[in-house]
């Protein structure tokens, strides 16, 4: 749908243009600028230390890895619930399996090196992802969700019950990536209400030490900005429209030739893989992992992510992804009653913007697709 | 495997025992589900306030253990009333604030469930706050017995001591026990006659076979869900006074596993299905207890989801088939 201006009568056009349309009308040249600058300004975030966005108590870096890796969980389970409809509520079994797999190739069990521990990882989880969906995916929705509920909590339990794999104390002495020293980024300070470049307090590009988080949000950025690129793509392939298909109508799709088994198992196994990236990422971050860094509730918030940005829009995913990953570290003076915050704010939310903050564009075409449905209905009524 | 065989009574009776609690609690999700089609993640909730009325109803009145037996029956009349009082006004309350809404606006299924989840935390960190909450409106050292140590484990005074009853093949049964088997299905028995026989219990099924049928009937919608809250937080209520005579601990976060287990037990007998809820809560109370003597105890929640994954594969419909609405009229 295009909405050029150039002609006079677009003034009937009911529908104000959208975000995504004002942007798509921009120049071509003028959008990659605008995303390149945008892309320096998330890698810069760190060093820019602007007041109120940053944290206080804990380091900001830290923080920004965090909420980085809600995204990535986010992006990966919007292709479970959002793109095929499924409710997962076992996520974090996949994570869990991701930095588990890291921990035992790289300290527990093997050394090998990051590089090639991180593949194996992706590769596990989707496994995993596949001997879980293979039997499972063809129960009905809700029960999914209870089943993979299962799976997650029977994940953690294994962990903490097999001491292969660490038992309650976990692993410890993750190697880190190998560094990769290209520049150094200095940092602002604001102390003085003007910002002023601190040369002294400075990041190197790329190398992951023990103390400064913030080549590690670099890292997590870069893969954030493939895997959207992946997802992108998928989503606008023969695959992405089949998955639309099945959420939308699976007796239907199959009967218009759609194997929708096959699919739905696709995106379970590609979204089982983005979790075990990230949980790969964050055993990469922390150097230490346990198993009650992957208990039920993680899952829930992972969840909570992905509807509270709009399920099935990615940009919205990310939004959700930083409000669940990033205010509850904002607001840590609060520290005990945050997660009650967090509640309230979630039934609020669910009243007042049952779609998400930011709703799919599926949606906003069907309610156009209703509005117009609403003016013939009643222009049939007045005649 | 010895040990099985040599424990296998006293593993079926505790198994029993903490399966009807889990029974109990399985019959509000069941409810809710046959009702709404709706997973009611903060049902684990009105669970875990039920367990603090019995225990603040208790130290209230000073409940002291060794009581002669009117004392005790008079202990667990009021641990009922008290538990089935607050579990039913909080089940209320939840669907006042978290789910009418919801459906006046027509929100899609997944987000009832955030908003569950959202009423789950609001509920369980205000238990977890109360010191806190009590504190700032300076009540907290009036209140010092009921509040202190909000994120800790609070002991009830056993009112109702356990004594042997009889033995069965070297177990001693309790009179818990066999209280707690005996009245879990006593009040299913109620709640089934409830169901089928009374007005409100065939606006129940009504509404559960076709919402929009049976507001076309006269059914008032809003009305039946209300009740079928009401009564699922009831049966929580009860299931929390077992739980306090058999168990006696409780904590803020008490109903999150329990809840998942009893999930799972309404699941297991097919959801939407009364009977069923029964059937299931005491298998998989028993499976549970069965399975984590024969590969270690610390197993044993690992052997009730391995149980519920297996029937969902070979019997998706559950033990005994769902749908309140189908259920013999």
């Amino acid at each position: 749908m295009s909405t050029s201006t150039t002609t006079a009568g677009s003034t009937v056009r009911a529908p104000r243009p959208g975000f995504k349309e004002r942007v798509d009308s921009l120049p071509r040249a003028l959008k990659i600028g605008l995303w390149v600058l945008f892309a320096i300004f998330l890698f810069l975030l760190p060093m820019l230390n602007i007041p109120v966005i940053t944290t206080e108590g804990s380091d900001f870096g830290g923080v920004l890895f965090t909420v980085s890796t809600y995204v990535l969980v986010a992006l990966g389970l919007n292709i479970v619930v959002g793109y095929a409809g499924l409710l997962d509520l076992g996520y974090v079994g996949f994570y869990a399996i991701g930095a588990y797999t890291v921990g035992v190739l790289s300290s527990e069990h093997a050394h090998l090196s990051w590089i090639v521990v991180v593949p194996i990882a992706i590769g596990a989880a989707m496994l995993s992802g596949v001997i879980l969906g293979a039997p499972t995916l063809r129960v009905r929705g809700d029960y999914l969700a209870i089943v993979t509920l299962g799976f997650g909590e029977i994940v953690r339990l294994c962990l903490v019950n097999s001491q292969w794999l660490g038992g309650a104390q976990g692993i410890s002495d993750i190697p880190k990536p190998p560094s990769l020293v290209v520049f150094k980024v200095p940092s602002l300070d604001w102390s003085g209400g003007v910002p002023v470049i601190d040369l002294d307090t400075t990041s190197t590009f790329l190398k992951f030490g023990i103390s400064d988080f913030v080549p590690y949000y670099w890292l997590a950025l870069i893969v954030i900005g493939l895997v959207l690129l992946f997802d992108i793509l998928v989503k606008n392939s023969r695959v992405g429209r089949a998955w639309e298909a099945t959420r939308e109508d699976e007796d239907a799709a199959e009967l218009m030739g759609v194997p929708t088994f096959r699919f739905k198992l696709l995106a379970f196994a590609l979204g089982a893989a983005i979790g075990g990236l990230s949980g790969a990422l964050f055993a990469t971050k922390s150097g230490f992992i346990n198993p009650q860094g992957f208990e039920l509730l993680l899952s829930i918030l992972f969840l909570a992510a992905v509807v509270v940005g709009g399920a099935g829009n990615r940009w919205g995913v990310i939004v959700g992804a930083i409000v669940v990953g990033y205010f509850p570290e904002r607001f840590r003076d609060f520290a005990d009653f945050r997660v009650l915050v967090f509640g309230l704010a979630l039934m609020l939310l669910a009243i007042f913007r049952p779609q998400g903050l930011l709703p799919p564009k599926r949606t906003v075409r069907a309610k156009r697709a209703d509005a117009r449905q609403a003016v013939l209905e009643e222009g049939e009524g007045n005649a | 495997m010895q040990y099985l065989l040599d424990n296998f009574f006293a593993l079926t009776i505790t198994g029993l025992t903490l399966g009807a609690v889990y029974a109990l609690v399985a019959l509000g999700y069941t409810l809710v589900y046959g009702v709404l089609r709706l997973i009611n993640f903060a049902h684990s909730e009105v669970f875990m306030y039920g367990t603090f009325a019995c225990l603040w109803i208790v130290v209230f009145l000073g409940g002291r253990a060794g009581g002669s037996l009117g004392s005790v029956i008079f202990w667990i009349a009021m641990m009922f009333v008290a538990a089935m009082l607050m579990s039913g006004l909080i089940a209320v309350l939840l669907e006042r604030f978290a789910y009418r809404p919801l459906r006046k606006r027509n929100a899609p299924p997944l987000i009832a469930l955030i908003s569950a989840i959202g009423a789950s935390f609001v509920l369980s960190e205000l238990m977890g706050l109360r010191q806190q909450i009590t504190g700032a409106v300076g009540f907290d050292t009036y209140l010092r017995v009921y509040v202190a140590n909000s994120r800790n484990n609070t002991g009830m005074p056993e009112v109702f001591s356990p004594q042997p009853v009889f033995t069965l093949f070297d177990y001693q049964v309790t009179n818990v026990d066999i209280f707690v088997i005996v009245g879990a299905i006593v009040l299913m028995v109620i709640l089934d006659q409830f169901v089928k026989r009374s007005r409100l219990g065939r606006g129940i099924r009504a509404v559960a076979m076709d919402p929009e049928a049976a507001a076309l009937m006269g059914v008032n919608r809003d009305r039946v869900i209300q009740v079928t809250f009401l009564v699922g937080g009831v049966m929580a209520g009860a299931a929390a006074v077992f739980y306090m005579l058999k168990i006696g601990i409780t904590r803020y976060d008490v109903g999150f596993i329990l809840g998942v287990k009893a999930f799972t037990a309404a699941v297991l007998g097919g959801i939407g299905n009364l009977r069923g809820a029964l059937l299931g809560g005491f298998v998989l109370g028993l499976a549970e207890n069965y399975g984590s003597a024969l590969v270690g105890t610390q197993w044993k929640d690992v052997v009730a989801f391995v149980l519920l994954i297996l029937i969902l594969l070979f019997r998706p419909t559950g033990l005994l088939g769902e749908s309140l609405g189908k259920a013999r009229a």
